[in-house]
């Protein structure tokens, strides 16, 4: 039963050891921090909703060898980001640049806020402007509704 | 102005609408991406032969005719679908086949043609698959149409099928074969 466990668990750790503990890492830690920061911001191509850091896919693993290479190689985050774009398009940054053809995925959900915003104080602005009490009754009109309570009254007291 | 505020609704509709239509559209793939190459020069790759005895393939001494170039594997399954249209394709529009063997042992890639027939005017072995990233590549089989000036013009993702070469391959081929 423990032998079963003490199995489990090392399978269980392993599994759990991230994509990237499977390669060659860089030497220098900063630098290999770097290229991981990097990795997290730059979207799997096959997966598409996962980072190049977690996939397992194989294009994911040639990409993070190729962001090792070039930190080593000196080159900055932005120029290897540059390198992906120019390959893969905006699609590879899990954070799109703000430009004409991203203004709408940028800028959309705030506009939508602020037409929300405007909707709801007109209605607001409208409600405030209407009577609260009813419109007012005809001098027939009050006539009828004291007919009506008297002869209530006159029940009551009848009773 | 007022008056013609209660079209606004029925503006709003007519969008979602037109929005959902696109939608449901059976030929759209949402998770398809739009090549960043098109209308961009080709990556000038330089690679070993992939066949004993050949030169090396470079890309930028190709120039001057249009080019079709297809990255393929022996492990990939897909490829092995499309790979009679591949001669027929050459045979029928005379756009010169360039085989790209993506991260692949080359002899296993020699096996795969030797058992399958080699289509191509001259193949590079891409073992690393760096030269896939450098075309943007997401996965095999993919096409590339090059123009004479060895501008990317169509990417095809995937597989040729006789449907997407009769819709979309073959007006690119014929549109760089001007």
């Amino acid at each position: 039963m423990s032998g079963l466990r003490i199995i489990l668990s090392v399978l269980l750790l392993v599994l759990a050891l991230p994509a990237f503990a499977q390669e060659a890492q860089l030497a220098d830690p900063v630098l290999e921090e770097r290229a991981r920061d990097l990795s997290r911001e730059i979207r799997c191509v096959v997966c598409q909703s996962q980072s190049v850091a977690e996939s397992d896919a194989d294009i994911a693993r040639d990409m993070r060898v190729l962001i090792r290479e070039q930190i080593a190689a000196g080159k900055t985050d932005q120029e290897i980001r540059d390198y992906l774009v120019a390959r893969y398009g905006d699609f590879v940054l899990f954070e799109p640049p703000f430009k004409a053809s991203t203004y709408v995925l940028w800028i959309g959900p705030f506009a939508l806020l602020v037409l929300a915003a405007i909707g709801v104080g007109f209605y607001f602005r409208r409600r405030a402007a209407q009577p609260v009490a009813g419109p007012e009754l005809s001098s027939a009109e009050r006539g009828r509704v004291a007919e009506l309570l008297r002869a209530d009254d006159s029940r009551k007291g009848g009773a | 102005m007022r008056r013609l505020l209660f079209l606004l609704p029925m503006l709003l509709v007519a969008g979602l609408v037109a929005i959902f239509w696109r939608g449901l559209d059976p030929n759209r793939d949402p998770s398809a991406l739009p090549s960043a190459l098109i209308g961009k020069p080709a990556p000038a790759l330089e690679l070993p032969a992939l066949l004993e005895g050949a030169a090396p393939l470079s890309l930028a001494s190709l120039k001057g005719q249009p080019v079709a170039i297809n990255f393929f594997a022996s492990w990939c399954l897909p490829c092995r679908a499309e790979h009679p249209l591949l001669g027929k394709i050459a045979a029928e529009y005379g756009i010169a086949m360039i085989g790209i063997a993506y991260k692949d042992k080359p002899a296993d890639a020699r096996a795969y043609l030797a058992d399958l027939g080699n289509p191509y005017q001259a193949i590079g072995a891409d073992e690393s698959g760096r030269g896939g990233i450098e075309f943007g590549l997401t996965g095999v089989p993919e096409t590339y149409i090059l123009d004479r000036d060895g501008i990317v013009r169509y990417r095809l993702a995937g597989p040729i099928t006789a449907d997407n070469l009769a819709d979309q391959l073959a007006p690119a081929i014929e549109a760089v074969m001007k």
